[in-house]
């Protein structure tokens, strides 16, 4: 009943496909879709702790904090980007956005 | 030993179950708590790991910055949901299959790992049992990633420019306070004396 490392990574492997079922699950509301990275985002986190605790190694948990750091960062660009594009358009559905396409 | 695999089932479970409520629930406002409930349970499985400090920093950027962010822009935006969320179902099949194969392979490598025989040489920080963790992450972090560090910091102030820059609007209507405008008033223009009329009021002055 000891729980190892397998264990974690097991939680973070759910995590993540859990995060990347969310994409194709909403892909009209791009709000869920920037949580679904930020849970994609957390099972890298979990992923990285428990290597760094099961090796001995306090690096992984820097690089972790550099990770939270970058998903604070873009999920505030994300989310300015978002209320900026419903303040031009009216809406927030993914498949509207093709301005670009050429 | 038991009560540590009752709390680490405790708080996976309940992570990956609001982590699948957060992309089942039809309300955002409730997927942001879901999200709030996820990272809560991920802290406490992070303190089982002995990364307290990660575990604070996780609670309070994202249950106190990031998913205040998100429920602020969900309450913002006057978005029919119910509407977004027609024709979720179609892609239900194509999610599943390649959710399923990510989720087999990513298993399929969590249960065939070894670590390599250079690993425990190649260690740069190791963990003391005797230095507290936040202790052991300062030691670290301010000296051999001093400038990983302040790159994050940079990181930072660019998002919080580049939302500031993207969000913020120059309406036309608005009045804006004017301060030399204000420095420059003096009684003449400030004021007017009015005389008043005992029993007539103002009305028969002007």
């Amino acid at each position: 009943m000891t729980i190892g490392l397998g264990h974690y990574l097991s939680v973070a492997a759910i995590l993540f496909t859990l995060g990347i079922f969310g994409i194709f699950l909403n892909r009209k509301n791009v709000i869920i879709i920037l949580m679904s990275i930020e849970l994609i985002l957390l099972a890298v986190n979990i992923n990285l702790v428990a290597f760094s605790s099961y090796l001995g190694d306090i690096v992984g948990q820097i690089y972790a904090l550099l990770v939270l750091t970058v998903a604070a960062a873009e999920a505030a660009i994300g989310l300015a980007i978002l209320v900026v594009y419903y303040r031009n358009s009216g809406s927030i559905a993914v498949e509207d956005i093709n301005l670009m396409k050429g | 030993m038991i009560v540590v695999a009752f709390f680490f089932y405790l708080f996976a479970g309940l992570c990956v179950a609001s982590a699948f409520m957060v992309i089942a629930a039809k309300n955002p406002v409730h997927s942001v708590l879901y999200l709030i409930l996820a990272f809560v349970n991920a802290a406490g499985l992070f303190v089982m790991l002995g990364a307290e400090f990660l575990a604070m920093i996780l609670i309070v950027v994202y249950v106190g910055a990031v998913a205040v962010l998100f429920l602020f822009v969900v309450m913002m935006l006057d978005v029919d949901f119910a509407e977004l969320k027609q024709g979720a179902l179609q892609y239900l099949p194509i999610g599943m299959l390649i959710g399923g194969i990510f989720l087999a392979e990513l298993l399929l490598v969590v249960g065939a790992w070894v670590i390599g025989p250079g690993v425990p040489q190649a260690i740069t920080a190791p963990i003391s049992a005797k230095v507290p963790n936040i202790e052991a992450i300062g030691l670290v972090l301010y000296t051999r990633y001093a400038y990983f560090f302040e790159a994050a910091g940079m990181i930072l102030l660019v998002a919080m420019v580049g939302a500031i820059v993207l969000t913020l609007q120059h309406r036309v209507r608005v009045r804006r306070q004017n301060i030399p405008e204000q420095n420059a008033r003096t009684p003449a223009t400030a004021m007017e004396i009015v005389k008043v009329r005992t029993g007539q009021g103002l009305g028969s002055n002007t």
